[in-house]
């Protein structure tokens, strides 16, 4: 196994010394190769970048910020005190070997142009394309894998208070009508949040709060990972604003690539010395921030509302036409962008006809937006191996989420790997909504997934609709991270072994 | 560049029984020999260190330490305690002592030296030679071995 890790301690004359000496005794007791970047006062010698992608695990031990961490993004990594390094370091190899078993098939789709490239190529154009595939992948899982927490305990937080106060919860605390009876909600004033929604209106407002950051956390840390820590304020605020214009998981994933390419753009003018030193504190975040903030607003903004219009009134005029079309059109909405500007289209529809007494449609948008997270819950206890920690963990929150119709604990998945990921989920929800509005099932509820089966017509059916599509959903992941793996398996396996001999 | 280490800088009998105490008796030797210009300010460099994160670590190893404007040279203090002196280390006291003293703004040569004194550490055959060292010159004979390659 390769094993990078870096060493840093406040003073940088003893214990990151000490430290990359017991990992350097260690790793080699161990049977593996390390490369350690002593971060002291002798002088970094950087470990190179050839070796950050060939290796399958990264070690911080570092009692003080790892400089440049960025380099190692998307590595499996074991964090920890220096002082632990020097006490314990076959315990740390350890634990960086169960990382990288764990978070195995970053690695290997990483290191793989990489190593096929050779650590002492020249960069050629060829090398260049590959390499930034590479790095858009390690961009974007670093900012998925600081947004999981935040659909988790979001995510669950509003699945509980369903279960808990019942699918009118929600409409208890933002107003609106459900089931006949029109609520006024809780409006400015929090301080009547318990008494107007109880506790368990006081847990969907907690869980809302913490799922509106999803967007902008995602954003500002792919754009973290891009431009290190001046990049943050761009790529949160592109996300804030995604939430604003209503553009969803993939506004805000272009916002923060978008606040991320900025920053790195800005890096490389060069400036006079004096100026230098303000550059990651004020110039960078000021023009960054502006810059991916009109952009989002002005060239992103209006399209999506544009787009939007028009597929409304487009799904308007085909209510009259075959049910079991507008239910695969609906599926396909629903699992499009998760949460974003169409999949909340075909919401507000479904909205609008059950507002108007139509009990089918909204039935099969609620199903065919649970097959999502369920069927990527399904997927990754399936096949374990074709996803990170990181999406393993988020598989876990995603059985509650699926199953209380909240599309967005697919997300993580989609935001890592949108291409083979985004049409898995609407093959999956499109014959889910085909099937429910094939078996005539109604729901009188707008939302509570599973929670809410009670109101729903033909619920046995209903249920069989929501498995099968997640069924469909979990293999066509399944497929398709496979056929992307197997050609980036052989090729490391094949230079690994060149290096070997 | 002066030695790292002479038999002047050895305390193989250190009577302290306290973190502070001890260091300051090693710190007052790297004054006598002109290493360490002013003691408060050395000494308050060192604590300022090891306020951060007490220096100790498994094994019975103290090493305070610090970069200081009162320093002239790179330079080890060794000091033994056979009772032993907390030194912040979760596996009981330390009895082997090292007050590593680097000057603020030490070349990468001098920096070069201490890192590879800090990794000799790390060897339980370079401790268990200065558990056993007879006198103050078999420890720098050894330290010079091992670090210097002299």
């Amino acid at each position: 196994m390769k094993i990078v890790a870096v060493t840093s301690c406040p003073t940088g004359i003893a214990h990151t010394y000490m430290a990359a000496e017991a990992l350097e005794q260690a790793a080699k007791d161990a049977g593996h190769d390390i490369q350690v970047e002593t971060q002291g006062a002798a002088g970094a010698e950087a470990v190179p970048d050839a070796a950050i992608a060939a290796a399958d695990a990264v070690v911080f031990a570092a009692d003080v910020e790892v400089r440049n961490r960025e380099r190692f993004a998307g590595k499996p990594l074991v964090q920890t005190s220096v002082k632990r390094a020097i006490n314990d370091a076959p315990g740390l190899i350890a634990e960086a070997e169960a990382a990288a078993r764990s978070g195995a098939t970053a690695p290997v789709a990483e290191a793989a142009p990489a190593a096929a490239a050779g650590p002492q190529a020249p960069a050629t154009k060829v090398d260049e394309g590959a390499h930034l595939g590479v790095r858009l992948r390690q961009w974007l899982m670093t900012g998925v894998s600081y947004m999981i927490p935040f659909v988790a305990a979001g995510g669950i937080l509003i699945a509980l208070a369903f279960l808990i106060g019942g699918p009118e919860v929600a409409n208890k605390v933002n107003g609106g009508t459900f089931g006949g009876v029109k609520y006024a909600g809780v409006g400015d004033d929090l301080s009547k949040l318990v008494a107007v929604a109880g506790y368990a209106g006081l847990m969907f407002k907690i869980g809302a709060v913490a799922f509106s950051m999803l967007v902008p956390i995602l954003a500002g840390f792919i754009a973290y990972a891009m431009g290190d820590r001046p990049a943050l304020v761009a790529g949160i605020v592109a996300g804030l604003l995604a939430n604003e214009i209503g553009a969803g998981f993939l506004g805000g994933l272009i916002g923060g690539l978008l606040a991320g390419a900025v920053v790195m753009w800005i890096k490389t003018i060069k400036v006079p010395r004096g100026v230098a030193g303000i550059m990651p504190v004020v110039v960078i975040p000021l023009v960054s921030t502006l810059v991916v903030g009109a952009l989002m607003l002005v060239v992103v903004g209006q399209p999506i509302a544009a787009a939007q219009r028009a597929l409304t009134s487009w799904l308007n005029g085909l209510s009259g036409s075959n049910a079991i079309v507008l239910g695969i059109l609906l599926g396909l909405m629903m699992a499009f962008d998760m949460g974003g500007p169409v999949n909340k289209v075909a919401y507000a529809f479904g909205l609008g006809a059950l507002a108007s007494g139509n009990l089918k449609v909204m039935a099969a948008v609620m199903a065919a937006g649970m097959t999502p997270p369920l069927g990527l819950a399904l997927a990754t206890v399936l096949r374990k191996n074709l996803f990170t920690r990181a999406e393993r963990q988020a598989g876990e929150a995603a059985w509650l989420l699926g199953a209380s119709f909240i599309t967005e604990g697919a997300i993580p998945f989609a935001a890592a790997d949108p291409f083979r990921v985004i049409p898995s989920l609407m093959l999956g929800s499109a014959v889910t909504g085909a099937l429910v509005m094939g078996f005539g099932n109604t729901s009188r509820a707008p939302h509570g997934g599973i929670w809410v089966v009670g109101l729903i017509g033909k619920p046995v059916l209903y249920v069989v609709a929501i498995l099968i599509g997640m069924a469909i959903t979990a293999a066509a992941v399944i497929v398709l991270k496979s056929m992307g793996h197997s050609e980036t398996e052989i090729e490391p396996a094949a230079s690994r072994q060149a290096t070997a001999t | 560049m002066a030695d790292l280490i002479t038999p002047e800088l050895v305390d193989l009998d250190l009577t302290a029984t306290e973190r502070g105490e001890a260091t300051k008796a090693l710190a007052e030797r790297l004054q006598a020999q002109g290493r360490v210009t002013d003691l408060d300010q050395f000494l308050a460099d060192v604590r300022a260190r090891e306020a951060q994160m007490p220096t100790g670590i498994e094994g019975g190893i103290g090493i305070p330490h610090c970069r200081s404007v009162a320093v002239t040279e790179p330079t080890l203090a060794f000091g033994r305690s056979t009772k032993g002196i907390d030194w912040g280390a979760a596996d009981g006291p330390a009895h082997l002592i090292f007050l590593i003293a680097a000057p603020e703004g030490g070349g990468a040569e001098h920096m070069g030296i201490l890192a590879k004194l800090a990794r000799k550490l790390i060897h339980a055959s370079f401790r268990d030679s200065l558990t056993q060292a007879p006198d103050p010159e078999a420890v720098v004979t050894l330290v010079k071995k091992e670090v210097l390659g002299q």
